[in-house]
């Protein structure tokens, strides 16, 4: 049996059963990343000690009884933008190239309450901010599939690391596409949560009207099980949604028991496919596995068909004024005062600040604080930041719109497959449009989920994402399902070479 | 419409964000800049006269809570991430 390849359900139901312990389990992830991390470096920190004590542990207590839940034992990375108590967060970047967290992000304690294992830290674009891992200060993260290829960002090291078997299952975070665009990358699943649904505590603020926490995982039952782990309301985090206090008739979609969405049952389901998401800029090969997916929901029984979304071509400008706005001002934080890095020379405490913060930061995150600030500036305030807020509210109605016909939506999850490595950064615009149709689910703060639904010629995957309405988690959960039921499990990328 | 950028406006910028460019880096985000404005400028094919901005998709409001301490003292541990410190305080620059 080779452990690694296996889901992390799959895993923990093995552990329960005692037939595979803790520790091994730990053992067939650390030699994948042993054998393979030099090609893909999809970690920025691996901490072989405290994992493997903690293997001890949770051992322990699974032997004991005290430990029952379906990810009790399993292996896990965690995306470096979430706080995890003595073990170093950089976020990627150089500002926190020491930083040593006092406490956990909610959804690392709600992981490790359930008996998780913390391997380490994913790599990913510097604070979040990329498409591609490349702008992380500690390396880009290359496609497991295929070396010369990114592994999509900003999750591209938790993508990657999943896809590689260099852990079972991870967490990313997504505030423009940024678990489902690299989960597509790498042909695994990832799922953006309603905002509000997971606590955002511990996690590095981006762009925190935008910003979610979610599963990236093997298959759609992890992802499932993985949200019913980290989901829930939080105190906090002030943005986190009390969902057992929603009184919606809805029987039953609405519910955080997502695992019990997982049945094989599409029929009847209405699927809309935004017409003008298939234009110009979507890659002939992604269309085609995309329409694929459409059309094997038909033959499960879903009522498919076309329509106009409308505003499609506004979501990418509204997306990054936005972002850039909340990102000036979250990143304010970093000062070089209380921890991170702090420059070397510096005269009096204006220029050490302004110095920390020029040599702390990279290109792109100093390029989005500059817009950022440039955007909330009195005088630009108005033209830009509130008219970006505006167009946020006509993208929100036509979703509403949509949902009024359709359960869900059907669209690629990015217009090309992984992009060669070093293609990308020179023309940042381009490297935003690569996020088109997941930043606009963002800005509507639905749930998306992206599914591997095909690979290119090149032996690139190719996902399709599946759009839900708000606290819809289940429906998308039960229709990605029933797919992947019916096209059969994705590969992982060394059965599809044919290697070791 | 193509966005120009004057030096004042990215001095100011530049010092909203604290951030010290080199003369290059100064050029290359103004040019940065002016590309992101004139694509941002898009927004502007929208009527949105009578729509109001939309910060959050929920409603959100203040969370309130006693004001009673639940965490313990962990001053050792934050002391350990300060880049500077003496006698368990932070150093920084003279302020005033």
């Amino acid at each position: 049996m080779d452990i690694w390849k296996l889901s992390a359900v799959e895993l923990g139901k093995k552990i329960k059963e005692k037939e595979v312990t803790v520790s091994e389990a730990l053992e067939a992830a650390l030699l994948q990343i042993e054998e393979k991390e030099a090609d893909y470096n999809c970690y920025i920190t691996v901490d072989r000690a405290a994992a493997r004590e903690r293997a001890q542990k949770v051992q322990k207590r699974i032997d004991s009884g005290e430990l029952t839940s379906a990810l009790a034992g399993v292996p896990v990375a965690v995306k470096d933008n979430m706080c995890t108590q003595g073990l170093l967060t950089t976020c990627g970047s150089k500002m926190l190239e020491n930083f040593v967290p006092t406490y956990s992000a909610e959804a690392v304690n709600r992981l490790e309450a359930a008996g998780a294992v913390i391997i380490g830290k994913t790599n990913m674009d510097e604070f979040a901010m990329g498409s591609t891992t490349e702008t992380s200060a500690y390396g880009a993260t290359k496609n497991p599939w295929k070396k010369e290829h990114v592994p999509g960002g900003s999750s591209g090291g938790s993508a990657a690391a999943v896809a590689a078997g260099e852990c079972f299952f991870a967490l990313g975070s997504d505030t423009g596409g940024s678990i489902r665009q690299p989960a597509s990358f790498c042909g695994i699943v990832g799922m953006k949560p309603t905002y509000g649904t997971v606590s955002r505590y511990g996690l590095i603020a981006y762009g925190s009207s935008l910003d979610q926490i979610g599963p990236m995982s093997r298959d759609v039952t992890d992802c499932a099980v993985i949200l019913e782990t980290i989901a829930g309301c939080d105190k906090k985090d002030s943005t986190s949604i009390d969902r057992k206090a929603l009184s919606m008739n809805d029987s039953g979609w609405t519910g955080m028991d997502f695992s019990a969405a997982l049945r094989e049952d599409v029929r009847g389901m209405r699927i809309g496919i935004p017409r003008d998401y298939f234009t110009d800029g979507l890659d002939d090969e992604v269309k085609a596995s995309v329409l694929g997916a459409a059309k094997t929901f038909e033959e499960c029984g879903a009522r498919v068909e076309e329509f106009d979304l409308s505003f499609v071509d506004y979501a990418v400008p509204a997306y990054y004024t936005i972002a850039a706005a909340e990102a000036s001002s979250n990143l304010e934080r970093f000062d070089g005062v209380k921890y991170g890095y702090r420059t070397a020379g510096y005269e009096d405490l204006h220029s050490m600040y302004r110095k920390t913060r020029s040599e702390g930061f990279g290109t792109e995150v100093k390029r989005r604080i500059m817009l950022g600030s440039f955007v909330l500036s009195s005088g630009y305030y108005d033209a830009y930041y509130l008219k970006a807020l505006r167009v946020k509210a006509l993208i929100k109605k036509a979703f509403d719109r949509a949902f009024e016909t359709y359960d869900l939506i059907l669209a690629p999850t990015a217009p090309t497959a992984a992009p060669r490595l070093g293609s990308s950064l020179s023309d940042p615009i381009q490297m935003y449009l690569s996020d088109v149709y997941t930043i606009s689910v963002n800005l509507a703060g639905l749930p998306g989920i992206t599914v591997p639904c095909g690979m290119t010629q090149a032996g690139l995957p190719v996902g399709v994402q599946l759009i839900g309405n708000c606290f819809m988690e289940k429906k998308l959960i039960q229709a990605a399902y029933t797919y992947e039921r019916a096209a059969g499990k994705f590969p992982v990328p060394s059965e599809r070479r044919g290697a070791k | 419409m193509a966005n120009v950028i004057c030096d004042e406006t990215m001095e100011s910028v530049a010092i909203l964000a604290k951030l010290a460019l080199s003369e290059e880096e100064k050029e290359q985000a103004r040019k940065d800049m002016e590309r992101m404005l004139d694509y941002i400028d898009k927004l502007n094919e929208l009527d949105t006269t009578d729509v109001e901005p939309m910060s959050h998709v929920f409603p959100v409001s203040n969370c309130f809570r006693e004001d009673i301490v639940s965490n313990g003292d962990g001053s050792a541990s934050l002391m350990a991430n300060a880049p500077e410190k003496r006698e368990n305080q932070l150093v920084v620059p003279k302020t005033i």
